[in-house]
């Protein structure tokens, strides 16, 4: 069924050559009746070829816009826009995602980038089976019936699944199958870059597993890069090879992620992992985050953290820290690292 | 120690549909809490499993196929009016829903003022501010940052502190909370889980805690009840089973809870099907 262990396998050091995508200086505001609403603000991110990348963050703090806008799927009017989004298929020359049209970008998101929403497990139709919908998506993208039924089994086979699947109905499926011909009919393609906006969040816990192992699995046999969102952080330690935490429309940590979450420098970063009850050992209190997020019509003023942090000083009420590397390999914005306080405003 | 239990499941048995297509959701299920004693209880299990229909016939939402779901003695599916409020009063439940449990409508005080005048709270104005003040305080909400606000305004974590701050005023003897945290942000479990356990320690309060988090349960500690397929597979205090679970179940759940270091990363798969109990039978068929 499923090969070989992957979850443990070595990451893939980010590589210095063209990103596979390149967000860069993302803005997305909408106007409302209560003003302008910056839900991204500022964001940068880099994902390169077969790499795994985590997007964290609470709920409201921007990460679902941000997908959205990766794969220039936002609807709501009254959006106002900067920045680009470069994105190479195939290693070839960038294309700016936000300059193309509902054509192109349709083509795009087809056949480079596949697109996993919060919640499609439950977007399957009813009343076909299965089989068919995965060949649906792909004829839908100009493959012939033929080539598409016979592609079926292999990506079953591909998220751990049996090729009988293919007849049954989605209502015979338990979430983590469904879940998993969501997943199969996102690669069916074969796209470069798969984004999964909270893939595994109202599953069990053992069929989250099942999940992650799928996904880790694909970047193995198929070379594609991953973009997941996950308010849960264990979910990212489990799997990705970096992380962003985002906070406030904006990513205020990101690095490898294992001394990202072992030795956080945000003191948001550092509140979520303690947030994070463990099982074995003594049992501590843990204290969470106190407060409430922050509303993107109403950002604080300085750090947006500054309302929350244990650690606030005079400097980040007013002052927005610049998200700068603070050690080799990590980029973090805090004022309590000098690369993030903004020349001449040092206090 | 007073020997009627406060509220108890007696070997209960849930089944849904009819015919040939039945569906048994608790088997045999018995849980006793007594008032004198502040227990509390995590029921685990993934979904499917039984445990929210336990739930549902504690707060007598559910009448049992066979067996008895008691409060102080009495069968709760036929109480007489007056027992019927004296254990609506007693028994309190938080969803896990904080958004759709609100009237868009209406104001967050409403939450406040219907509790006060079902159940008589408070008489006068000066001192049912005083009562919807202390009990916000209680979960660590500000009084201006909720009051007069509609629920929308309110962040999931706040919306189910409002909640929690409810049923605080009615203090209650059992809160059943039903996957009471599962929507809610990382840095805001911690917050509600706090406060349940402050009650316990404090008011009580004893808690049935319905949860899919095995990690949840270990944290609040107290007992623990593991459901699959309608049986309960497992019981003990909370430390002890997961520190040494007996139970294959119970043991697949424990593997399953991803670790936050990464250096502790799943090193082998988890038995293919793990998840395909629900097809099976079309399978095999």
């Amino acid at each position: 069924m499923v090969a070989p262990t992957v979850l443990n396998t070595p990451r893939v050091r980010a590589s210095t050559g063209l990103p596979l995508l390149h967000v860069e200086d993302l803005d997305i505001h909408f106007q409302t009746a209560n003003g302008i609403a910056r839900v991204v603000d500022g964001t940068n991110l880099k994902i390169h070829p077969q790499e795994i990348v985590g997007i964290a963050g609470e709920s409201g703090s921007g990460k679902t816009t941000l997908v959205e806008a990766i794969l220039q799927i936002i609807r709501f009017p009254n959006r106002i826009t900067r920045g680009r989004v470069l994105f190479s298929p195939d290693g070839r020359e960038q294309v700016d995602l936000m300059k193309l049209n509902a054509r192109q970008m349709r083509r795009m998101r087809g056949e480079h980038i596949a697109y996993i929403p919060q919640g499609s497990q439950n977007s399957l139709n009813p009343v076909l089976r299965v089989g068919r919908q995965i060949v649906d998506a792909m004829v839908d993208h100009g493959v012939s019936d033929r080539q598409a039924k016979a592609k079926v089994p292999e990506l079953l086979a591909k998220v751990g699944l049996e090729s009988r699947v293919a007849r049954l109905y989605p209502h015979e499926l338990s979430g983590g199958m469904k879940q998993r011909v969501i997943i199969a009919i996102a690669i069916s393609m074969e796209p470069e870059l798969i984004v999964a906006d909270e893939p595994t969040t109202a599953l069990d816990v053992n069929v989250q597993r099942l999940i992650l192992e799928a996904l880790a699995n694909l970047r193995e046999e198929m070379k594609v890069a991953i973009m997941i969102v996950s308010h849960d952080l264990p979910v990212h330690a489990q799997l990705v090879d970096r992380i962003g935490i985002m906070y406030a429309g904006q990513i205020v940590e990101a690095g490898d992620i294992r001394s990202t979450v072992k030795e956080s420098l945000h003191p948001y970063t550092q509140g979520l992992m303690q947030s994070i009850p463990s099982i074995g050992g003594t049992r501590e209190r843990l204290e969470g985050i106190g407060g409430s997020a922050p509303s993107p019509s109403n950002w604080p003023s300085g750090c947006r953290f500054h309302t929350r942090s244990p650690k606030v000083m005079d400097i980040c009420k007013s002052v927005q820290p610049i998200l700068a590397e603070a050690r080799p390999d990590r980029v973090v914005a805090c004022h309590l690292y000098p690369t993030s306080t903004p020349e001449g405003e040092q206090a | 120690m007073n020997t009627v239990p406060l509220l108890e499941m007696d070997k209960v048995t849930t089944i849904f549909g009819r015919g040939d297509a039945t569906t048994v959701a608790n088997r045999d299920v018995s849980l006793t809490i007594h008032e004198d004693e502040a227990r509390l209880i995590n029921i685990v299990g993934e979904s499917g499993s039984g445990k929210t229909t336990a739930a549902r016939t504690l707060l007598g939402l559910q009448k049992p196929t066979s067996g008895v779901a008691r409060w102080r003695g009495k069968d709760i599916y036929s109480l007489k009016k007056q027992d019927r409020f004296a254990f609506r009063r007693e028994v309190q439940a938080v969803f896990q829903d904080p958004y759709g449990i609100y009237n868009p409508f209406y104001k967050i005080n409403r939450v406040f003022d219907m509790a006060i005048s079902k159940f008589k709270l408070a008489s006068g104005k000066s001192e049912k501010a005083d009562l919807i003040d202390e009990a916000l305080r209680a979960v660590s909400l500000r009084p201006p940052d909720v009051l007069g606000r509609y629920p929308h305004q309110l962040s999931g974590g706040e919306r189910q502190r409002v909640m929690l701050a409810r049923a605080y005023m009615i203090k209650p003897k059992i809160i059943v909370a039903d996957e009471a945290i599962s929507m809610l942000d990382v840095a805001v479990r911690a917050v509600i889980m706090n406060i349940l356990m402050d009650f316990q320690d404090r008011l009580g309060m004893s808690t049935v805690f319905i949860t899919h988090d095995l990690s949840a349960a270990y944290y609040l500690g107290g007992d623990i009840m593991v459901m699959q397929r309608g049986d309960v597979v497992e019981t003990g205090s909370s430390i002890e089973v997961m520190q040494r679970p007996q139970h294959d179940y119970t043991r697949l759940l424990l593997a399953s809870i991803p670790s936050p270091d990464p250096d502790e990363r799943w090193t082998e798969h988890l038995l293919p099907g793990a998840d395909e109990v629900a097809s099976e039978e079309v399978l095999a068929g």
